[in-house]
């Protein structure tokens, strides 16, 4: 396979397309529209399911329904759409049904605007809608790794029959970088076990998450927990770069970690001792990693493009064994490398700047 | 070796393009690579900018605050980012459309009078190109040709002698001229 | 005589009267005099006749019905509320040999649904919606309703329901993707065999492909209405009738033909 000059978007469609997808339904909005557009092409010339639905509410639903019938399937929005699909994403984790859903971040809160930023982390990771569970939530930082977490996000998906988000932002979704797409796979005629698919021959098959007993209920939040406890075991995915004599690390996913990237490798270049921590999996947060990164280095710096979101989940990781400190933007802004070397030169001991 | 180009004029002059095309035969050069557009909420008209990332090494940062080299294809644009150009930068505007000039002199400059000397106005951003890589020749022309044989949309392929000739033209353009 | 008494008769005797294989078992939670029992009934006797049940798929509402999908002895889901028909166009885009129904209550379908119904109606999506109309909220406890009567007292209408009521047949049946839009009422013998007719109509609609189809049902709430049951036949007879004329509000000539 040849590398391909690819937007985000599209690679992320072309890749879920190629991991078998069988039904995609969407809503325009930006800056994820391409994956809606490329889409809307590709999935009709091969013969599958393709429907831009009336809001985000209902590509949800047809999403749910869609993952009902044991098909790959996926939607795609940015903040505001993620929010009005909170409701359906509950539904679909509290059915135990595999499903994927881009995440494509914008500014907010509110409308915002249509430039890059973080500010989702908060909404995707903790619980996606009411309830009590998370979804599965992974984080590319170039266009590359959108394709391969995209191809990733559907096996974990079927695997664990889990919620996974792919939270991207703006700027991947937008960028266009060589990348290599994977052959397409084969559709399975196979359906799983809990699929609707007509009780002929067999018993009912019923899918729902109804409890009216209390004990009922708590059994089956138990059930997610276990599923839960063993994703955090199995799915903690991180990536890091100068972390073995780090003396100061920066911990930063998804544009965000790679930007944090060239300023890591500047003050490298003039002997800095800093390294960078590049969290893949935001749920479940890389915390083993991260704990023992925690111990060799004196400060912390986490950057986001957002007021702090994830930095909450690396106080809970690394609690007060070593300081903690914060660089962010918001709003759209995206940090240069020269702020988060500002940043960095600040926390650095005088004897190590000497 | 890293060079961090910004494309800037209004939509419509094939400002996407040009940078795109860059990116496609840097890619096919083996370099690493990234573009980015500016993508705002009108559809037409509005100031298009895209900046392009070209580096030997992986690359950290697809965001280019200070690039170092500026394809200006229109006034606001020369307002807007003559200002934000590095130190010793390459600047490469389209004297065409812009009169005014910079008290920066600290930069490279190669005035191209690119929309006159283009075979149609929409290949402007081919002459800007042929100008370029004649000046500061991070890619061949060959390459660049090479790029746009294999990239042009099927139902553009008729006008591929065109931009040629286009790309020919801005490199005799930066050959007449001094920098 | 003997020799008679000793050989049992072989006539054989004909079944008037049995459970639908389609409807399961399981009591329901259905209030006393509730006409949701004869909704149920009602559709799984057509999916009988039609042969349907191993093919279909039934999207239950959240109100009253949210356990549908335990009454049937078919495959079945539960949607979000009001969200049914978007689940359904999911499950049917994916497998439309399958025979996709959702059954949904007037809050469910005419007010916080309302958005997902008039676009799968819109889009034309091949599914059957049972709409089960009583004009009030039954399992939140009698709330006003979008298809409340006017001066229709209940519990968060205390002073009687100001506007007019939401008649979402005539709606939906101007959309050109609608198939087979009509009303029927459940509250005496004579409308539950026109209401019967209907929705073997409708699933038929949804065989042929010829687009969306809904049968609403007028039905009783006699709980929230504070009537006994026999009084809440009534008042569907003389209050609701008036403000939901029973009858057919789109039936396409393809219809005619099934």
């Amino acid at each position: 396979m040849s590398r391909e000059l690819l937007k985000g978007n599209v690679a992320i469609a072309e890749a879920a397309l190629r991991a078998g997808m069988t039904a995609y339904f969407g809503y325009p909005i930006t800056p994820q529209t391409e994956l809606l557009e490329h889409l809307a092409r590709r999935m009709p010339e091969l013969g599958r399911t393709f429907l831009q639905a009336e809001s985000e509410i209902a590509a949800i639903n047809m999403v749910y329904g869609a993952a009902c019938t044991g098909v790959r399937t996926m939607t795609s929005s940015s903040g505001p759409g993620i929010s009005l699909m909170q409701e359906g994403m509950s539904y679909i984790a509290a059915s135990d049904l595999p499903c994927v859903v881009v995440d494509v971040m914008r500014g907010g809160p509110g409308l915002g605007n249509i430039l890059p930023s973080q500010g989702d982390y908060f909404q995707v990771t903790r619980s996606a809608g009411h309830g009590d569970y998370h979804p599965i939530v992974l984080a590319p930082a170039s266009v590359q790794e959108a394709v391969d977490l995209t191809i990733l996000a559907f096996d974990l998906a079927d695997h664990y029959r889990h919620l996974v988000i792919l939270a991207a932002d703006g700027l991947i979704g937008q960028m266009m970088e060589p990348a290599e797409l994977p052959p397409m796979r084969d559709l399975s005629d196979e359906r799983p076990a809990y699929a609707l698919t007509g009780a002929k021959g067999r018993a009912p098959r019923r899918i729902a998450s109804f409890y009216l007993q209390a004990e009922a209920e708590e059994a089956y939040n138990l059930h997610i927990q276990a599923r839960l406890a063993r994703i955090r075991a199995a799915e903690q995915r991180s990536t890091e770069y100068f972390t073995e004599d780090a003396q100061l690390l920066v911990v930063g996913y998804g544009s965000a970690g790679r930007i944090a990237l060239s300023a890591v490798q500047k003050l490298r270049a003039q002997g800095v001792p800093v390294g960078l921590f590049r969290p893949i999996s935001l749920y479940p947060f890389p915390e083993v990693r991260l704990r023992q990164l925690a111990a060799q280095v004196s400060a912390i710096l986490v950057v986001e493009m957002n007021a702090g979101q994830m930095l909450e989940d690396v106080r809970l990781t690394v609690a007060e064994h070593t300081p903690i400190h914060f660089y962010g933007r918001m709003g759209g802004a995206i940090p240069v490398p020269e702020e988060i070397e500002n940043a960095l030169l600040k926390l650095l001991p005088t004897e190590v700047l000497s | 070796m890293q060079h961090e180009l910004i494309f800037a004029g209004f939509g419509g002059q094939g400002i996407m393009f040009a940078g795109q095309l860059l990116a496609y035969a840097a890619m096919d050069q083996g370099y690493h690579v990234t573009w980015i557009p500016s993508y705002g909420p009108e559809m037409r008209g509005g100031t298009a900018y895209c900046t392009v990332v070209i580096s030997d090494q992986p690359i950290g940062s697809p965001v280019v605050k200070h690039p170092s080299i500026g394809m200006i294809f229109n006034a606001p644009s020369f307002d807007k980012f003559v200002p934000m150009l590095q130190p010793n930068g390459l600047l490469v505007y389209n004297q065409s459309l812009i009169p005014q000039s910079t008290t920066r002199d600290d930069l490279l400059i190669l005035p191209v009078s690119a929309t006159e000397n283009a075979p149609a106005p929409q290949l402007t951003n081919m002459v800007m190109m042929g100008a370029l890589l004649t000046v500061k020749p991070i890619l061949t022309l060959d390459a660049l040709k090479a790029a746009l044989e294999a990239h042009i949309p099927a139902h553009r392929r008729h006008l591929l002698k065109d931009n040629f000739e286009a790309l020919a033209s801005g490199a005799r353009l930066a050959e007449q001229v001094t920098v | 005589m003997t020799d008679l008494l000793l050989e049992p008769t072989t006539v054989p005797m004909e079944t008037v009267y049995c459970m639908p294989q389609a409807l399961g078992s399981q009591p329901t939670h259905y209030c006393p005099g509730c006409t949701h029992g004869v909704a149920h009934r009602l559709l799984a006797e057509a999916l009988d006749e039609l042969n349907l049940r191993e093919r279909a798929i039934l999207v239950a509402p959240v109100g009253c019905a949210v356990f549908a999908y335990q009454y049937f002895e078919m495959d079945g889901c539960e949607a979000p509320h009001g969200r049914a028909p978007a689940m359904a166009t999911g499950i049917k885009r994916v497998q439309p040999e399958n025979i996709v129904i959702t059954y949904q209550g007037d809050g469910d379908l005419a007010s916080i649904g309302a958005g997902e119904i008039l676009h799968a109606a819109a889009r034309g999506e091949a599914i059957t919606v049972i709409f089960v109309n009583n004009a009030i909220y039954g399992m939140t406890g009698g709330q006003v309703a979008p298809t409340s009567l006017t001066g229709q007292r209940t519990v968060s209408s205390p002073f009687g329901r100001e506007g007019v009521p939401l008649q979402m047949s005539e709606l939906l049946s101007v959309l050109p993707g609608a198939a087979y839009i009509v009303r029927r009422s459940l509250h005496n013998p004579a409308n539950i065999r026109k209401a019967k007719k209907a929705i073997l109509t409708a699933l038929k609609v949804q065989q042929a492909g010829l687009g969306f189809g809904m049968v609403e049902l007028l039905s009783s709430c006699p709980t929230n209405w504070g009537l006994t049951p026999p009084q809440a036949l009534q008042w569907i007879e003389t209050n609701m009738l008036p403000a939901f004329p029973v009858g057919d509000y789109k039936v396409l000539d393809a219809v005619k033909e099934l």
